[in-house]
């Protein structure tokens, strides 16, 4: 198999609380909230990564931490086989925010008010030195801007962020984006606050863009009906570890962990007959704090097939399918009775 | 059965009247609801779901104005009703709303109870432990523990704080809760636990029940009734079922399509090029016509009425009994891209994006 474009090793952030005065006059042990807390994952070429759960759960962390934006506290992560972790002079970081974008959930407030698109699309290109001459820059900008379907562009120049709709702006953030013609985009929610008409057709942008413009993207989302249509592999994240990853069509079809299947069953369908029903949750309870991470497994207080082991052991990640494995003691012996109307 | 319908809605129009013009962001709306009904709304963003609700309510804010039509609830006429006798007579004591974002809506510096019993104290004029007792009845009527009465916002999760706006809504026993995007910001575990309180209340209350929301895969598990919102226009009215298994509207089978399905693989999802129209001049015929698909020649001239297609109720042409417009039916359905509506710069920006096995635009030019 080929060099995986992003790998991620033991990737491990945690966030220390600040104590107050008398809390260090006792010298008591420093809380900390263990929002990544080491995990594993490769995501290659052209694959696209998706990361689900809960919020809370750690997701927004990985996205930071792979855009540098964090600093690590343990682990490793390589892009295109270089150790990214290890980069310490400012000539280098630059050159790996310039391949590596990410484009943040509110394309309502990701957009400064007062800039005119121009502005806002410019700005990479002179962070970056990219383009000499203010005309070459416009025609970079052009490009951008045509990439994203936001055509002409002249007609776009000269607006403000409020003259466009959400889907519009969450455009021009993807554009931002791709100005710099980056390798690998992280984007957080990035269609969460859009209708979902527009939601679709934004999707279908990026889709296309991945063969266009050669772009891998790491997608974070807590709605999991999306992430089959947009990506390849899957991940589903539950307070700071990857309990679940594989195929997406896999992962969906037979999850094999029970906060996986959780998430599957709670998403509604458009099935009125079934719809009226109760639905028989599998899970209670919430998602408990990052400073308090539950013994074991993470998951046994809520989990409906918890057993002694669970609440001792830590359980590793079993293959139960190609590439498709699950951190739980009994994946591939728990059931999942649920019926898919088709 | 007449006392059996709690909300009759006749012909409702609200506009807002801006220096740009009138926006009439609800149109011709009618709609009953029976005793522990649901119905829901759905629609994109600015199609005039909120502006409805806000007039059952008569709290339309200046500059909208409930122009004519009326919402008779529960034999009150709330159009006739002063804003001192709506908030009296209506508010909470017949109808009550939870609003969208309602996690925000909770005062930090105030417990939950405080803000809680205010409905009681103001209405009934119950305070103090009586008012802490029926509190702490309805906040286990959602699954949630009586302590909480004493617990501040910032203490409790989105979950929670969205149980407690439910709860409070429900405190004076209304005929009618409005629910806007009730659950929009919350996890889908989460979303899904509050959807099952709620179908369990309605049931248990016998409240009706009208859902707002844009996403068409929530509403299926809680509505009886569906109405599609376009432009102002409820453009599809009827059972749950029937438009869920057999949706009429061009304009909601496109909706429909826009749900990704989490077991099949697909290629592209489906979506509506465009965008809604500007409700200050909205577009001439039928106000979907220059987004529509299967949009006819006579859809730009003529404004659809409502036509009976078993027992839904759909405001498009497609289904007109007219022998003229039947015949241009029959003719190859032309997207008609109107020029007056969808400027260069839109078409240009849908044609490369048409979905599978949909007529190329691009030879149509």
């Amino acid at each position: 198999m080929a060099e995986p474009l992003f790998k991620a090793r033991n990737l491990t952030k945690h966030f220390e609380i600040t104590q107050s005065f008398f809390q260090k006059l006792k010298f008591s042990e420093k809380q900390k909230v263990r929002a990544v807390d080491g995990i594993d994952f490769d995501i290659h070429w052209k694959k696209n990564f998706s990361v689900v759960g809960e919020s809370g759960c750690g997701k927004t962390t990985i996205g930071k931490l792979m855009m540098l934006l964090y600093e690590v506290t343990d682990g490793k992560m390589y892009m295109k086989g270089k150790d990214i972790t290890e980069i310490d002079s400012k000539e280098e970081m630059k050159a790996y925010r310039r391949t590596t974008q990410i484009i943040y959930q509110d394309p309502f407030s990701s957009l400064d008010p007062r800039d005119r698109i121009r502005t806002i699309l410019e700005e990479p290109l002179l962070i970056h030195s990219l383009g000499d001459t203010r005309e070459e820059r416009t025609d970079m900008i052009h490009e951008a801007l045509e990439e994203v379907r936001l055509t002409p562009p002249e007609k776009f120049l000269r607006r403000y962020p409020h003259m466009l709709s959400g889907g519009q702006k969450q455009r021009v953030n993807l554009a931002r984006a791709m100005i710099l013609s980056p390798d690998f985009v992280v984007c957080d929610e990035p269609v969460s606050m859009l209708d979902v008409s527009v939601r679709a057709e934004v999707l279908n942008l990026m889709k296309d863009l991945i063969d266009e413009e050669d772009i891998t993207y790491f997608y974070i989302t807590h709605d999991i009906s999306t992430t089959r249509f947009f990506t390849d592999q899957i991940g589903v994240m539950y307070l700071g570890d990857l309990v679940e990853k594989g195929p997406v069509s896999k992962v969906l079809d037979e999850p094999a962990h029970p906060y996986t299947q959780a998430l599957v069953v709670a998403v509604p369908e458009p099935e009125p007959e079934r719809g009226q029903d109760i639905k028989e949750l599998p899970i209670s309870g919430e998602i408990p704090e990052g400073t308090n991470i539950p013994s074991g497994c993470r998951f046994h207080p809520r989990c409906p097939h918890a057993e002694e082991i669970c609440s001792k052991k830590e359980p590793e990640a079993i293959e139960v399918g190609k590439d498709h494995t699950a951190k739980c003691h009994f994946a591939g012996e728990i059931d999942f009775d649920y019926e898919v109307v088709t | 059965m007449a006392n059996d319908t709690v909300l009759d809605v006749q012909e409702l129009c609200t506009h807002y009247l801006t220096r740009d013009g009138e926006v009439k962001a609800l149109d011709d709306a009618t709609f009953e609801l029976k005793r522990g009904e649901s119905i829901g709304v759905a629609g994109e963003s600015g199609c005039g779901k909120s502006t409805m609700a806000f007039s059952l309510l008569n709290q339309v804010q200046p500059p909208g104005e409930i122009m004519s039509g009326s919402i008779d609830l529960d034999g009150i006429e709330v159009t006739d009703l002063s804003e001192k006798e709506a908030r009296k007579k209506i508010r909470w004591n017949k109808i009550s709303m939870v609003f969208q974002g309602a996690m925000e809506i909770l005062t930090p510096v105030y417990t939950v109870g405080h803000q809680m019993k205010e409905p009681l104290k103001y209405h009934r004029g119950i305070d103090g432990n009586e008012a802490r007792e029926i509190c702490e009845e309805y906040l286990e009527l959602v699954n949630l523990d009586g302590s909480i009465f004493d617990r501040y916002p910032h203490e409790l999760s989105g979950g929670q704080k969205q149980r407690i706006i439910i709860a409070t809504s429900l405190l004076l026993e209304p005929n009618v809760v409005i629910l806007d995007e009730p659950t929009t910001a919350l996890d889908v575990v989460v979303e899904a636990r509050i959807m099952n309180d709620l179908k369990r209340l309605r049931k248990e209350l016998d409240i009706a029940m009208i859902f707002i929301t844009h996403d068409l895969s929530i509403l299926a598990e809680v509505s009886d009734k569906l109405a599609i919102m376009y432009a102002g226009w409820i453009v599809e009215l009827g059972s749950a079922n029937d438009i869920y298994k057999d949706p009429k509207h061009p304009y909601t089978e496109k909706l429909m399509s826009a749900i990704p399905d989490l077991h099949t693989d697909i290629d592209r999802l489906e979506y509506i090029p465009g965008v809604p129209p500007n409700l200050v001049d909205p577009p001439s015929g039928c106000r979907f016509h220059p987004r529509c698909h299967k949009a006819m020649e006579v859809c730009r001239e003529m404004e659809p009425e409502e036509y009976d297609v078993d027992g839904v109720k759909v405001k498009c042409l497609l289904y007109s009994e007219d022998e003229s417009i039947a015949e241009s039916r029959e003719a190859t359905y032309d997207t008609a891209y109107d020029d007056e509506t969808v400027t260069q710069e839109e078409l240009d920006e849908e044609v490369p994006e048409q979905v599978e096995g949909e007529t190329d635009l691009s030879s149509v030019g």
